[in-house]
């Protein structure tokens, strides 16, 4: 994260500017490089809490049971990890339960991992086959403006979005 | 005729175990898996504050979670099936780390898949739900196997901060009548969210 290049490296902190800004009081996540510092961002903060998963899906009904409950949730994981959502999406999907997700995309852009390619590939269709929506940013200037819009479309609008945040973007991963 | 096994406990039909659960129940909130559990909620008294799933097969005690962390002030009960909860083991390890403490996991167990034929789940082969949960660090967890235990469970509680609890109550295989909660998802979150005051949007 001592990357030398501060204006694509201020989206974690945009982007959790525009979560708070959202009233977002929920913050669920598989642990992935690529959101590290907003990880680390919203852990830090006592007004949020924080639900570390053992798998996504999880994710999933959690935010359901935050809306039930008043609160608004984000989801935080990796292209690898919608694979795992995709029935649990059903409750979202059919209840009308506004759904956010931020997905940090692996395998489709100087990819090192063979393995990361299919759900890489996979990703979107298979949110938009099961009914949520896709917003997809290259840029840190776009995504912090999707994510603004994404937030309104869930939480004002009763969508179900998923984010998706480039590789170009995160960057080669390092060894 | 074959001889009944004579040692063996006569369990308590899941019906009776639901209603007695929810008999004092005042104003916990309900959240119940998919299935036969949804139908002994919905038989017992359907209310604004019971949300049941259709699907989302796993999602039972999690939905629970995030409701729990939402209202904190407010004692939160998933009732759900051995089959169900069995999807979500991982979530069990979720619930432990995040450790709700107006939250309690109530699985009645019987052993079985009722929806689909009655086929036998792995708490019928041997795996133990309440000790997976011990395992995870619940505050509580435990096996019960009739009415005055269940009772006991289900009496009104002066603090919310004892949980995250598990409860595996162990039930007949029996088949009651069943008894359909609404199947307008939407509906039963508007009206959920009704109940706590919140607007549908």
């Amino acid at each position: 994260m001592a990357d030398a290049d501060p204006p694509a490296t201020h989206w974690p902190s945009r982007l959790y500017e525009v979560l708070k800004q959202a009233d977002v009081r929920q913050m669920a996540y598989v642990p992935d490089a690529g959101h590290a510092a907003l990880i680390d961002l919203f852990r830090a903060d006592r007004q949020i809490v924080c639900n570390v998963l053992t798998t996504e899906e999880e994710g999933v009904a959690i935010a359901a049971g935050a809306w039930l409950g008043g609160q608004r949730a984000v989801l935080l994981m990796q292209s690898s990890g919608v694979g795992n959502c995709i029935n649990m999406l059903s409750l979202p999907v059919i209840a009308r339960f506004p759904l956010l997700m931020l997905v940090t995309m692996r395998g489709e852009w100087a990819e090192f991992n063979p393995w990361q390619v299919p759900m890489g590939r996979g990703a979107q269709a298979a949110l938009e086959a099961v009914g949520v929506r896709v917003l997809r940013a290259d840029t840190a200037e776009d995504l912090v403006d999707s994510v603004e819009s994404a937030a309104a479309l869930a939480f004002e609008a009763d969508q179900q979005i998923a984010v998706l945040i480039g590789q170009r973007l995160l960057g080669k991963k390092k060894w | 005729m074959k001889k009944p096994a004579l040692e063996q406990p006569r369990l308590p039909g899941r019906r009776e175990v639901v209603a007695t659960l929810l008999k004092a129940r005042e104003d916990v909130l309900v959240v119940t898996g998919l299935g036969s559990a949804a139908y002994d909620v919905h038989a017992a008294g359907d209310r604004d504050d019971n949300y049941y799933l259709w699907g989302a097969m796993g999602g039972a005690a999690l939905v629970g979670l995030g409701l729990a962390q939402a209202q904190p002030g407010k004692r939160v009960l998933v009732i759900t099936g051995d089959g169900e909860q069995l999807m979500a083991l991982g979530g069990l390890a979720t619930i432990a780390v995040a450790r709700p403490g107006n939250l309690d996991i109530v699985v009645i167990d019987n052993e079985r898949y009722g929806e689909t034929g009655m086929q036998t789940s792995h708490t019928g082969l041997g795996i133990d739900l309440a000790k997976i949960a011990a395992a995870c660090g619940f505050a509580e967890a435990g096996t019960l196997t009739d009415l005055e235990e269940v009772r006991a469970l289900g009496a009104p509680r002066d603090g919310h901060n004892a949980g995250p609890r598990l409860f595996v109550i162990k039930v007949a295989p029996d088949c009651p009548p069943r008894s359909l909660p609404p199947r307008d998802a939407v509906f039963i979150k508007n009206r959920f969210r009704a109940h706590l005051g919140f607007a549908s949007i």
